[in-house]
């Protein structure tokens, strides 16, 4: 068996983890557009604050493609793939087979016309190690930055450049900051919290034009800047399995088996789309956490075993210059909330079940709550007053809990 | 392989564990002077609400939901037990909200987390929590 895996992110490592709980023997190749070993994507911010370093933000040991039998070609860049011939052609114009082919390809930063933007020198996306190297060149005490989009993206690269930079102004179109996670008075505490910390917002604005070193806001204010940083989303990377001919909807589509609509072609990560059972949706749920576990369901699946990843929800646990937010499932139903000024808390209810919560600054022991999400766990059977004011296991009835903790002989 | 396991049933209550597990982390030899006065940050709690008590810490899962969730690779499985590299950990708090049993907590510095591995530094064998519960309510048993 011959395993090709396209992405050297949590995707691909999964997917090579999930092959070797069953296949321990068969050549596994990685292709990467990056000349990195693995890395952990979301520690980029980490790198520019110097909480962590190249060796330290590896997501896998130094060893680890000797150890799993792994050949990594980077940095190379996949073409396409032949479905019948079965093989993926690379740009350097090598042709590599495949028994077992899984689509790990991540996204890419989305950005969108803007007028002038062209006229802009020092302008940065920041989602790979090669995006945060080059900002990190152009960081100097008395630079200005300007950042288009305050949601998770931006605003993890304003706190990792913060102590480096003389100013940080931050635009987005949404009214709120992190408009993808946060409701108004989640993302309001986290907003006034920046905003203590010196950033600047600019919200229900965009930039209408720009002029080199200035940006133009639709409502007519100007910003001066000297760092352009643009964070206004993802587009999951679909073009090989699209023009491979299969089936795309917002991102690849896949079963809970991981597999693409194309035969012998699997997809993970962020790149693809796939059930939020808290919402019943099919969505783009680009988390880490989700990437891994799909990588690894797939890697299973293509080793000849059989596994189902049938219960991702979105999942965010964030931290901004000393603030948590903690956030899972879905926000629709009936809402508990809890603000002591210091603790905020939101729970969404719907059908006797935990769709969703927004926890800031109080994470003590929040899986529980994710844990009733993901699982749909019927709230009648739970204890929700206690709950909700505290998680614990004591809000479960005694069986239950002997059940979870493993009995007592 | 062993596991700590509870038995509610027999848990006074008395967060003994805790404190034990909390003195485990310190270079001390005296319990109370290591803790006395100050804010402990044990990796096993009990919970209690009225006459029930008992202690959840890491039940070092087979399909752990924080490994497979840690951004940075710092929680891994290694011979069955779920071990936290403190260093390579950025605090971002995923595995607290993955964890279905609260069983992993932020660090005294709030920049890391922390998570019981069953007192494999102290190489006694046995966990500390285990050790010393006075009713025997927590065992360390391989129930498979």
């Amino acid at each position: 068996m011959k395993y090709v895996i396209i992405g050297n992110s949590a995707a691909g490592i999964g997917c090579v983890e999930g092959i070797r709980q069953t296949d321990k023997d068969s050549e596994i190749i990685i292709i990467s557009d990056e000349p990195y070993h693995t890395y952990s994507r979301p520690l980029i911010s980490y790198l520019l604050c110097g909480k962590t370093n190249e060796q330290a933000m590896k997501y896998r040991g130094d060893s680890f493609y000797t150890e799993n039998n792994v050949t990594l070609l980077a940095p190379e860049r996949a073409a396409s793939i032949d479905v019948s011939g079965k093989t993926v052609l690379l740009e350097s114009g090598k042709t590599i087979p495949y028994d077992k082919l899984l689509i790990g390809t991540g996204s890419s930063p989305l950005i969108p016309p803007m007028n002038g933007l062209d006229t802009v020198t020092n302008k940065f996306t920041f989602m790979s190690l090669d995006d945060a190297k080059a900002l990190e060149r152009v960081l100097e005490a008395d630079r200005r930055v300007l950042i288009i989009g305050a949601g998770l993206i931006g605003l993890k690269c304003a706190e990792g450049i913060m102590d480096r930079v003389k100013s940080i102004e931050a635009v987005d179109l949404a009214p709120r900051v992190l408009s993808s996670i946060l409701d108004d008075t989640g993302a309001g505490i986290i907003q006034r919290h920046l905003e203590k910390k010196g950033l600047i917002f600019h919200l229900n604005q965009r930039v209408d034009m720009f002029d080199k070193n200035r940006a133009i806001l639709k409502d007519g204010a100007h910003i001066q800047f000297d760092i352009l940083i643009l964070a206004v989303g993802v587009r999951p990377s679909v073009g090989l399995v699209k023009d491979a001919g299969g089936e795309i909807g917002r991102a690849i589509k896949i079963n809970a088996q991981m597999e693409t609509s194309l035969s012998d072609v699997y997809a993970a990560g962020d790149c693809t789309e796939s059930l939020d059972v808290s919402s019943r949706e099919n969505k783009v749920m680009a988390l880490l956490p989700n990437a891994y576990m799909q990588g690894e369901c797939a890697g299973v699946n293509m080793a000849g075993g059989s596994k189902a990843f049938d219960n991702a929800i979105p999942l965010n646990a964030i931290g901004f210059l000393g603030s948590h937010v903690l956030t899972a499932g879905t926000y629709a139903g009936e809402v508990h909330t809890e603000y002591s000024g210091k603790i905020y808390k939101k729970f969404f209810c719907a059908d006797n079940r935990l769709s969703g919560f927004i926890l800031i600054d109080c994470v003590e022991k929040a899986g529980i709550y994710t844990n009733l999400v993901r699982t749909r766990t019927p709230l009648d059977t739970l204890d929700t007053e206690l709950l909700f004011r505290r998680p614990g296991l004591i809000a479960f009835m005694g069986v239950e809990r002997k059940a979870m903790l493993g009995g007592v002989r | 392989m062993k596991r700590v396991y509870v038995n509610e049933k027999w848990c006074l209550g008395c967060h003994l564990c805790e404190y034990y597990c909390a003195f485990t982390q310190t270079d001390k030899t005296d319990m109370a002077y290591a803790l006395r006065g100050r804010k402990i940050f044990p990796m096993i709690s009990v919970e209690d609400s009225g006459a029930v008590h008992f202690a959840v810490n890491c039940r070092h899962c087979a399909e752990p939901l924080c490994v497979k969730g840690c951004i940075t690779g710092a929680l891994s499985i290694q011979d069955g037990v779920v071990r936290l590299d403190q260093e390579r950990c950025i605090g971002c708090f995923t595995c607290i909200l993955s964890c279905p049993y609260g069983a992993i907590s932020p660090a005294e510095d709030g920049h890391a987390v922390q998570k019981c591995e069953l007192c494999l530094s102290t190489n006694e064998g046995v966990p500390q929590c285990v050790k010393n519960c006075p009713n025997a309510a927590i065992v360390f048993e391989d129930r498979g």
